[in-house]
């Protein structure tokens, strides 16, 4: 039963952690658009 | 499109939801294994779901390479209508291997057709390319899951983490061919970046069909395919496992969604500075 719950909290760790670099990246972005709105 | 993307949200994540629990609660345990075998409905829906990502990555990159030469477009869609007819034919006439349908077959080979025209129709060549960048790097974050929660499954059942056999390490190549695909992208800095990627990608995305059939065609420690393939499964853990995949599909189609737009978002940006660097005036 370890096993598996390691397993669920996992894949959700590696989806979470994806998105997480995503938004990150989105806040960048939105700080550049900024930048050459300026 | 503004609208659909938060009741989508909200759909997928009431989808996993009760994807969720029909993996935990619904589907039957299983008599050896026990509830670590639950793991399936995580493993082989992420597994799926990669090579199809890894497949839109291709499609996309054949697209990126051909498009701007006429010839090699007209031979491109012509071998895509051949597939799609050729597959549809061949399944009915040729002999498969035992436990595959004649029908999903030729439903596959239309399939990749229909993809193939469906990207032309919807994408412009600049646009294959980021769909190219968001398919490949949707992909590896659900090929690392697969590669993660294999081993947790092989543990307590095989009594190791890991052993080299066919299917297990095409696998890792696979991930490790996407992966330095996106190196090349991130720090290649040659004005051919988008071009040796999409060739890379040509060449990464032969390794999909090796990974597949593997398991088919080799002897190996990982178990033998339950759905086609002579294997056989039980219709409620079916279930549970299509519902999963589902949910999945319905997660890596948002989360590339997402990736889809930052990247073309991001392209404008790059655009707009490289111009605005160049109307400046020099200070020297």
């Amino acid at each position: 039963m370890n096993f598996l719950y390691a397993a669920l909290a996992a894949t959700w760790a590696i989806h979470v952690g994806y998105l997480i670099t995503l938004v990150r990246r989105y806040s960048r972005l939105k700080a550049e658009i900024e930048e050459l709105k300026k | 499109m503004k609208r659909l993307f938060p009741l989508l949200g909200v759909l997928t994540a009431a989808l996993l939801t009760y994807a969720l629990y029909a993996a935990l609660e619904i589907a039957p345990r299983e008599a050896t294994m026990g509830d670590v075998q639950r793991i399936f409905y995580y493993h082989v829906p992420s597994a799926w779901t990669a090579f199809l990502l890894f497949f839109l990555n291709f499609v996309a990159s054949v697209q990126y390479l051909v498009r701007p030469h006429p010839l090699a477009d007209r031979l491109a869609k012509w071998v895509a209508i051949a597939i799609g007819v050729g597959s549809s034919i061949g399944a009915f006439v040729m002999p498969l291997p035992a436990g595959v349908e004649p029908g999903s077959v030729a439903t596959t080979g239309l399939a990749i057709t229909g993809i193939y025209f469906l990207i032309r129709k919807c994408f412009s060549l600049e646009a294959t390319d980021a769909l190219a960048v968001t398919t490949a790097e949707v992909g590896v974050v659900f090929c690392t899951v697969v590669l993660v929660t294999g081993p947790l499954w092989a543990r307590p059942v095989w009594g190791i983490w890991w052993t080299w056999d066919v299917r297990l390490t095409s696998t890792l190549v696979l991930w490790l061919i996407y992966v330095s695909y996106l190196m090349l992208r991130r720090f290649s800095s040659s004005g051919q970046t988008a071009i040796l990627a999409a060739a890379l990608a040509v060449f990464g995305a032969l390794d999909v069909p090796l990974v597949y059939f593997s398991i088919w065609i080799f002897r190996t420690q990982h178990p033998q395919p339950v759905i086609g393939g002579g294997g056989s499964i039980d219709p409620r853990m079916l279930r549970v496992l299509l519902i999963n995949w589902l949910a999945f599909l319905c997660f890596a189609f948002l989360v590339c969604w997402s990736r889809y737009r930052l990247e073309m978002v991001k392209r404008e940006v790059d655009e707009k500075q490289a111009m605005e660097s160049l109307a400046e005036p020099r200070g020297v």
